[in-house]
């Protein structure tokens, strides 16, 4: 085993650095971590190449095992990690996806500035914190029955706003317009909507958060435009959580039957984290309809709360939604499998393209956008940690051509969640972000110190590698002035 | 004397090892360690019992099997378990009854949401005694 990545990586430039098929026999493809070589020894040391290189044994893989600059070790899959399969002999797997099926970001505007909101701060997340359910154990004020809850499977968002919850504009601006197709609640277990119906309108623990922020800094005038972005001090909301238990069980179910179908279809694995099936098979189509099932459950559970945090916004400050402006910017999963044409050796092809941690960065142009983006590319949503920053960037033609158009999700962790609590206690976390002045509401204060910044790398490290290696470019920073967490 | 379980770190997740004299008394300390990482074991009550039957096509995937439907149990019932008998049978089986209590928001600090047990770095070693290992999602 080599001691330093500097005996296994090869550097391609200052931000993309390679992981030649010889360094794991069995690798279909070479490995592509965009990263700066300040970031690689931590990379190497928590062996999360290893698990690049193993992503690479993925039959049908094309290109690269890609991982972006917020790459941290996962299970199976590096948290971070981009594949691409192809559909046509190509495999699709559970473990690329991840646990939390359609964990997403969701970016609210409004016309309120910081200088108006910061008075009342302490009363708004006040009224969020109890208008949102969240932490854990908590269960949603919605309660559908088991019938009903096929129709959030299948509908997705505008299961949501035929029940009152937003505005059809909304819709537009969600990624797949808030519904993957294809979705079909007979492959999903009982369990999973046992566990699903409790949790629905429900934000959750762990990373998840609700945020105040105000923009900070513009780098791009023209998109931010386009988003409703005017000024610097513009207050926006963001929203971080996905499919709950829900979301959990269907990939908890699939990587068990997928990894019975490994041994049906005789794929050889390095870890059976990664368990898979052929796109095409029986297994592979019927974790698709599953996946698509909790995929629709996560945006119609972000659609529910952007109702509630506009009802609560509206409330506190005594203005009508309209007068707040509070309309969506967009959404985005970050944690998904889609079927989306890209070209592979000059040619179009349908390829399956697997996101863990990693967010689609689609171009100006692309036939997949809304309109009011069209002419700037797709709008990307990267949260930080609550005591930094968050970004919002635009896709790019050149993480078309070399990344499947994607780009990172947010910081990734560099500290484990026990060594953060040891080193960290809630209670000062709290008092030291009240001193910046970001009030902070939290389900329990083990959760701060779980979550404080040093547990994370700096977002803006990460933000500026994709944005100078091209797959994704900035366009405004946030600060959190109000937090809500799990 | 040797411990019952230890928790390992990484990164964004966590990992358990669990030991026993045999295979069914480490299913049952893993268990315990699941839900040490969910709640203080010692705020627990034995007040409530679920019996789990499951099989599976290996001791490994039992493993993930077993911890699963307990965090199953904890996400639809809001159970916190603090005892178990379990009987880890011949053919990947097992036979289980476990006893908690509903959680009661007075008494128990709930510390950690476990999204699922993975198949990842799972182990099962038998020899003298029995130590198993499993990466939970948190």
């Amino acid at each position: 085993m080599a001691s330093s990545w500097r005996e296994v990586v090869n550097r391609i430039d200052d931000y993309r650095w390679e992981i030649p098929t010889g360094y794991k026999p069995g690798m279909l493809v070479p490995g592509l971590v965009y990263t700066s070589e300040a970031m690689l020894d931590h990379i190497w040391q928590e062996q999360a190449f290893d698990q690049v290189a193993n992503v690479a044994f993925l039959p049908g893989i094309v290109g690269y095992s890609l991982a972006m600059p917020d790459i941290h070790w996962g299970y199976g899959f590096p948290i971070g990690g981009v594949a691409a399969t192809r559909v046509s002999d190509g495999v699709i797997s559970p473990g690329g996806v991840g646990f939390d099926i359609n964990c997403g970001v969701r970016l609210l505007r409004t016309n309120l500035t910081a200088a108006e909101v910061r008075p009342r701060i302490e009363r708004l997340v006040a009224d969020l914190f109890t208008s949102v359910p969240s932490g854990l154990g908590s269960e949603g004020k919605i309660r559908v029955s088991e019938k009903e809850l096929d129709q959030v499977l299948v509908k997705g968002s505008r299961w949501a706003l035929e029940r009152g919850y937003g505005n059809a504009a909304d819709v537009v601006v969600t990624e797949e317009t808030g519904c993957i197709k294809g979705a079909n609640p007979d492959k999903v277990s009982g369990k999973a909507k046992k566990r699903g119906i409790p949790q629905l309108g429900t934000l959750g623990s762990g990373n998840h958060f609700l945020e105040v922020e105000a923009v900070d800094e513009i780098y791009d005038l023209v998109s931010a435009r386009a988003m409703g972005i005017a000024d610097v001090g513009q207050v926006v909301v963001m929203i971080h959580t996905g499919s709950r238990g829900f979301g959990h069980e269907v990939c908890g179910d699939y990587v068990r039957l997928l990894g019975e179908a490994v041994r049906k279809y005789g794929i050889r694995l390095p870890d059976r984290q990664l368990a898979c099936a052929p796109v095409k098979s029986a297994e592979g189509r019927d974790y698709l309809a599953a996946m698509a099932c909790a995929a629709n459950y996560a945006w119609a559970n972000r659609q529910c709360i952007t109702h509630w945090v506009r009802e609560s916004l509206a409330r506190v400050l005594q203005k009508s939604e309209k007068e707040i402006g509070l309309e969506q910017i967009y959404d985005v999963c970050h944690n998904i499998a889609k079927l989306e044409e890209h070209t592979v050796g000059g040619r179009k092809e349908v390829l399956c393209v697997h996101r863990k941690g990693a967010t689609r960065a689609f171009p100006a142009g692309h036939p997949d956008i809304p309109d009011i983006y069209r002419d700037i590319g797709q709008p990307v949503l990267i949260p930080g940690d609550m005591g930094r920053c968050s970004y919002i960037a635009v896709g790019t033609e050149r993480a078309m051509r070399e990344s499947f158009g994607s780009t990172c999700h947010g910081a990734g962790r560099v500290q484990s969640r026990s060594a953060a609590k040891r080193s960290l206690q809630g209670s000062v976390v709290a008092r030291e972000l009240a001193a910046r002045g970001i009030t902070v509401k939290a389900g329990s204060m083990a959760s701060l110190a779980e979550e404080a910044s040093p547990a994370y790398k700096d977002v803006s490290e990460v933000v500026d590698i994709t944005d100078r290696a091209g797959i994704s470019s900035k366009v405004a920073r946030t600060v959190p002035i109000g937090v809500i967490k799990g | 004397m040797q411990k019952d379980f230890e928790i390992i770190d990484h990164t964004a997740d966590v990992g358990i090892v669990a030991y026993g004299d045999n295979i069914s008394q480490a299913f049952g300390n893993a268990a315990r360690a699941l839900f040490s990482l969910i709640t203080e074991l010692d705020s627990v009550a034995e007040v409530v019992c679920r019996d789990t039957e499951l099989s599976a096509v290996d001791e490994e995937s039992l493993l993930v099997a077993w911890l699963n439907e307990l965090i199953y149990l904890f996400d639809t019932e809001n159970i916190v378990f603090k005892r178990f008998d379990v009987a880890v049978l011949p053919g990947s089986s097992l036979r289980a009854r476990s006893y908690g209590e509903k959680v009661d928001g007075s008494r128990h600090r709930l510390k950690t949401g476990v999204k699922a047990a993975t198949y990842h770095m799972l182990g099962v070693e038998k020899g003298n005694g029995c130590r198993v290992q499993v990466i939970l999602d948190i």
